[in-house]
């Protein structure tokens, strides 16, 4: 909503000198959101003028322009002679002059000069050298005749000096999309009267208006109207007028939209005017029915909704009601008489069709924040009114009124729940004076009287204070105050958010994070502590991601849940798997020169259940059933935590020390260890063929029996796809998964004193059988006595023989009570060999 | 060596004389002074104090002696080798400490090449700062809450008292998931994190809520359709609006220095009733910008304040649809963007720095904002 100033100060006797900033700073602190003051001719300093064509005198140019040498009557014994580029005026027609000395926006000095041969005492203005914004008309401003006379001060005139509030109302505050709410509120700020631009005589009959029937009495509570014969449609819309729609951000149209338009703004009373004379028969306000249409203002037509309410005549839907109107009636430049029409339409009822058909209008906007309803009879007057005044209109006494609006009711409460609520010492007298002061009846109530008992939702704990009780209507502007609460703001609002003290609660002793939260900070540390970098990025994929990974047509990720409104129509579902997103933004690091890149993103995936059943919405009036409840679970899809990893480049850099290492598909699983570590479980790995994979270098990575995910090298198809160096490997775990096999506390065990033995062993087994199986029979086979086992070579070569490889070992025997002995050590080690030929085929290497 | 001769006199033995015991010390002493390194040093040990050093071939001689004559012989060689062996540890010493001090000069390297092993990564501020702020809570007494992304719709309006016609819940740019009527939505703020508590834990209720959540914007320098938010949420006994402010000055000293405050501007939200924005004094300028153009602060833009988010007391209503008995409780609920707190706080230009996962936007935080 924006507020002219000079508008606002009609109905608010503002004190002499307060701009716009001093306003907006009031308002922002009574609750209005002031986003910006414009200060529409800040910089203009006259004199300027009102002057009047006496002569001129076309004299063209070398450079083809034709310039007026003009005389002009500035209300001085002598004429004023100026050079002008413009033709769009005669003799006799009113202009605005600049004389020398006066400023014009954008610091534009002005001076007698030199030009086209003469002296040039000022110059003739055009409206975007007022700072008036471009008319459209490319000359310069001619007033009306008779608006005012030669020599009159052109600035006060224009009402060029003007501060523009820019208002954002909140949804609870449809009544400041209006000139009086914001009045109002102003008003109340400044502590001054209030003239209510609505409180007009209304000089109607309440009968014989245009015939009307509401079938729908709860969508359309009130329908007034007035008929105004004998209008002049092509008269002008008065410049002031014209003036204040184009700084509150309409453009003038007509003077029978003109006026509509302005009394919407002043009151926030949506009006539509009908021509009468192509209205057939009685207006009828009532649901559509299946397969009407109408075409509307915006000459689009409609495919209307059995929901949708209308205003119809006997040719038909003539207006959605409260959107917008219909064309085949709207008011045209051979209008006369105009039926004026303005009615209060349930939010709910206007918001739906206002969404269905996409179409926000100014009318809309406010019947969806609730509209006084005592408001109609006033608007639709103060319309009659300015068309009689400015077109000439006939205004006729008859007048339809229908009106089945209930008055407001009364909310009673504790007389100290503002206080309550605030936790400030908030009086009741001051709470009464701040609830009379926004529009509320109020009356005092002694507690216990039988009579009146606090409405439910007033939070009243924490008291024994006995204040008695008040029962405050709110006035007819205010549907929004309804609950205790609502009351207990406005009071605050006005006692001041800055007066309440500020009190740090104490909470009851907490447990900190949840073991969860730290395993997942102690994730991520250790990923930063192996050098990987957190990157985030858009949960949004599409199937091209998915055919990118190469994933069979039936892979489980391509299962997706999918957005109705998605930003882009290529990636409207959410990830599965984070790998699509991470693996991009790796593309877009390393088009951006960083080759060597380690990162990792965690967050949610999102897995449709299969039966899954729509979320139900139960009532608010109390808490759900645990059923319910459930079914609210239930149907969600499961959102597990993941974590995923791209390594490209090289892990470590060559240099003084020697070659560096590439990322690979080792440093990928070493990866899955490093997590796995972090919150103290045992992966488990074994080769797997997955996309996005390389199909032989791809690590499953299991914990108790589940698997968690996978990592390494990513298919070269992969790499390609999305631009990534050849080589570049991956890692994807479920972080909820292996969390969830963490230990929850580990017990100590007393460690030996006692000495070491150290034994290697080199077996050759066949190439097929993993290092981890065989590590693993190793184990198995060297008992309690075993230590710790590691794997410290890997060869292959004409030595071992072909399908075959040499795996050596180092293992460490300790036993906890007494020094090994040399022949218990050779059978530990015997034993753990003896596995392996077991279950390998495992030859011992010798030398 | 000559035997033992009990006839013998004493004076009679050459090497016991005083003047040559003296001077078989003087020429050791001389011998190790002379001594450059300790290779000469150990040369010059054998010849003054090995088996077949003078010193030592007068010591065997003194058995040879009368008894009568032992004694003062025995002093007298005594105290030379006494003599010598001092003078030999001390120039010992210092060979050695001048021997190591040459060989770590030469072992002189440049500690400021570079290494192989990987450098530390970096967290995303956006996770720092949402760790920050569970920090602050957590040490307060308070519990961190998390729930789904997508999630249901009536958690995140309808229990927040948002009617379902009413324009708040078209404000929020909701992204609906498909088929139209499954009753879930992506999150629009972590609001129903908040319900989920209420319904799931008994009042007293002290958490906060950190999250990522969803709105249909573009993309631009300042708005991002996925951005990420901190909630926090009290449910008590006689829960107040001064205790709201109480817990916001509080956070504001934890996040941005000692000495700041909120400050509370009346606004509407449907599940706070009163609610406000809350606006924190500039960090930077402490207000001191305010009407004073010379000192213009870019921080708040000489405003003294800058917006931060929104709170207010939590509406009945909600309380009443998480079935919490509002005759005996009260709350109160705060919640700011964390991308537009990263903004002022650290500096970020662009929005999109944010989201892009540029590795370098991350690398400049490190592990610490
Ligand atoms: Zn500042």
């Amino acid at each position: 909503m924006r507020v002219p100033l000079s508008w606002l100060r009609e109905y608010v006797e503002l004190p002499a000198g307060v701009t716009g900033r001093d306003v907006g700073e009031k308002l922002v602190r009574a609750g209005l959101e002031v986003e910006t003051v414009d200060e529409a001719g800040a910089g203009l300093t006259g004199p300027l003028v009102v002057g009047k064509v006496l002569s001129y005198e076309p004299e063209p140019q070398k450079n083809g322009k034709t310039i007026r040498w003009t005389s002009l009557d500035i209300g001085k014994d002598e004429p004023q002679w100026v050079v002008c580029g413009a033709d769009n005026y005669a003799v006799g027609d009113l202009v605005v002059v600049v004389l020398p000395g006066a400023v014009l926006p954008g610091g534009f000095a002005i001076s007698a000069r030199k030009t086209y041969g003469h002296v040039s005492n000022g110059m003739i203005c055009s409206s975007s050298e007022l700072g008036l914004g471009d008319d459209g008309a490319h000359g310069i401003v001619v007033l009306e005749p008779g608006e005012a006379t030669p020599g009159d001060d052109a600035i006060e005139l224009l009402q060029l000096r003007d501060d523009v509030l820019d208002i954002a109302v909140t949804p609870d505050r449809g009544y400041c999309l209006s000139i009086r709410g914001v009045a109002r509120e102003a008003a109340t700020a400044y502590g001054v009267e209030l003239k209510d631009p609505a409180a007009l005589t209304v000089t109607g009959a309440e009968t014989g208006g245009y015939p009307v029937r509401v079938d729908d009495a709860q969508a359309n509570s009130v329908f007034v109207t007035r008929t105004v014969t004998g209008i002049d449609p092509k008269a002008p819309s008065p410049r002031w007028l014209q003036q204040r729609l184009v700084m509150a951000g309409m453009r003038p149209i007509s003077i029978g939209v003109d006026v509509t338009n302005y009394v919407m703004l002043e009151l926030g009373q949506p009006i539509h005017g009908y021509d009468k004379d192509r209205l057939s028969g009685e207006i009828v306000v009532r649901r559509a029915t299946a397969g009407e249409k109408l075409m509307t203002l915006d000459d689009q037509t409609r495919e209307l909704d059995p929901e949708d309410l209308l205003i119809t005549d006997d040719s038909g839907p003539i207006g959605i009601a409260g959107v917008m109107g219909g064309a085949s009636t709207e008011i045209s430049e051979s209008t006369s008489d105009v039926v004026i029409e303005a009615a209060h339409f349930d939010p709910v009822v206007i918001a739906r069709s206002s969404r269905r058909h996409k179409l926000s209008s100014e009318a809309s906007r406010r019947f969806e924040r609730e509209v006084d309803p005592a408001l109609p009879r006033y608007a639709a007057q103060r319309v009659a009114d300015l068309l009689a005044e400015l077109a000439g209109g006939t205004i006729q006494s008859d007048e339809t009124v229908i009106d089945t609006q209930s008055a407001p009711s009364p909310v009673t409460l504790r007389a100290d729940h503002a206080a309550l609520v605030a936790g400030a010492p908030i009086s009741v007298e001051e709470s009464v004076r701040h609830l009379v002061s926004v529009g509320c009846e109020v009356t005092e109530v002694a507690e216990g009287n039988g009579t009146a008992t606090p409405a439910p939702l007033a939070v009243t704990a924490g008291s024994a204070a006995d204040a008695g009780l008040l029962t405050v209507t709110p006035p007819s502007w205010r549907p929004d105050l309804r609950d205790p609460n609502d009351f207990a703001e406005e009071v605050i609002r006005l006692f001041g958010y800055d007066n309440v003290p500020s009190i740090l609660p104490p909470a009851p002793g907490g447990q900190g994070l949840t073991v969860a939260q730290r395993r997942r900070r102690r994730i991520a540390t250790a990923l930063v502590g192996a050098g990987l970098t957190e990157v985030v990025s858009y949960p949004f994929v599409g199937d091209a991601d998915f055919d990118a990974m190469g994933l069979p047509a039936d892979d489980q990720r391509r299962k997706t849940v999918r957005l109705a409104n998605p930003l882009s129509d290529e990636e409207p579902s959410m990830q599965t798997t984070l790998l699509p997103t991470v693996l991009r933004t790796a593309e877009r690091n390393v088009g951006r020169g960083a080759t060597d890149l380690a990162i990792f993103q965690t967050g949610l995936v999102f897995l449709p259940r299969p039966d899954a059943k729509p979320a139900p919405l139960p009532s608010v009036a109390q808490r759900p059933s645990d059923a319910e409840i459930q079914a609210l679970n239930d149907a969600l899809p499961d959102q597990p935590l993941h974590l995923a990893v791209v390594l490209t480049g090289s892990r470590t850099p060559s240099g003084w020390w020697g070659k560096g290492q590439p990322a690979g598909w080792a440093d990928a699983v070493q990866v899955a260890r490093t997590v796995s570590d972090a919150v103290g479980v045992e992966p488990v790995l074994r080769n797997v063929e997955l996309a996005p994979w390389h199909p032989g270098r791809c690590a499953e990575v299991s914990v108790d029996g589940k698997v968690v995910g996978h990592a390494g090298e990513l298919h070269p198809k992969v790499c390609q796809a999305f631009g990534l160096p050849a080589r570049s490997s991956a890692v994807e775990l479920d972080l909820e998964a292996l969390m969830a096999a963490a230990p929850s506390s580990i017990v100590a065990d007393p460690f030996s004193s006692y000495p070491v033995a150290k034994e290697d062993v080199a077996l050759i087994v066949p190439a097929d059988a993993s290092a981890a199986d065989v590590r693993a029979a190793l184990a198995e086979g060297a008992g309690e006595l075993l230590e710790s086992i590691r794997l410290f070579d890997v060869y292959t070569g004409e030595q071992i023989g072909e399908g075959k490889k040499s795996l050596a070992f180092a293992l460490r025997f300790r036993a906890p009570d007494r020094t090994l002995t040399e022949t218990e050590v050779a059978a530990a080690r015997q034993a753990a060999v003896q596995v392996t030929v077991d279950r390998f085929g495992a030859v011992q290497r010798v030398g | 060596m000559s035997g033992p001769n009990k006839n013998y006199d004493p004076v009679e033995v050459t090497p016991l004389h005083a003047d040559e015991v003296e001077r078989t010390r003087d020429e050791a002493l001389d011998a190790f002074a002379k001594a450059a390194d300790l290779a000469a040093l150990q040369e010059a040990k054998l010849a003054h104090l090995g088996d077949r050093s003078p010193i030592a071939l007068a010591n065997r001689e003194i058995g040879a002696l009368p008894p009568q004559g032992r004694k003062e012989a025995g002093q007298r060689i005594g105290s030379a080798r006494k003599a010598i062996n001092e003078a030999f540890a001390a120039r010992l010493a210092i060979l050695e400490a001048e021997h190591e001090e040459r060989m770590l000069a030469t072992e002189r390297v440049d500690v400021t090449l570079p290494w192989h092993t990987p450098e530390l990564g970096a967290r995303h501020p956006l996770s720092l700062i949402s760790e920050q702020i569970a920090d602050v809570f957590t040490a307060l007494g308070w519990d961190v809450a998390e729930g789904p992304e997508v999630e249901a719709e009536w958690l995140n309006f309808d229990a927040l008292n948002f009617q379902p016609d009413h324009p708040a819940r078209q404000m929020q740019d909701t992204f609906f998931v498909d088929p139209p009527g499954s009753g879930t939505v992506l999150r629009t703020h972590t609001s129903p994190v908040q319900a989920r508590t209420m319904l799931t834990r008994k009042p007293p209720i002290y958490v906060i809520c950190p999250g990522r959540v969803f709105r249909t914007d573009e993309l631009d320098a300042t708005h991002t359709p996925v951005f990420y938010q901190v909630e926090g949420l009290v449910v008590d006994e006689g829960i107040t609006l001064a205790h709201l402010k109480g817990t916001l000055d509080h956070f504001v000293q934890s996040m941005f220095g000692e000495g700041l405050e909120a400050r509370l501007r009346p606004n509407f939200f449907p599940f706070t009733e009163p609610s406000a924005e809350v606006d924190l004094k500039c960090f930077v300028c402490r207000g001191a910008s305010v009407g004073n153009p010379d000192r213009p602060c870019r921080t708040c833009g000489s405003e003294g304040w800058i917006e931060w988010g929104g709170c207010g007391v939590v509406n009945p209503r909600v309380l009443q649809a998480a079935g919490i008995d509002t005759d005996r409780y009260s709350g109160f609920a705060f919640g700011m963007g964390l991308e537009r707190t990263l903004m002022f706080r650290n500096g970020v230009q662009d929005m999109r720095d944010m989201v892009e996962g540029d590795v370098r936007f991350s690398r400049q935080f490190g592990m610490e904002i």
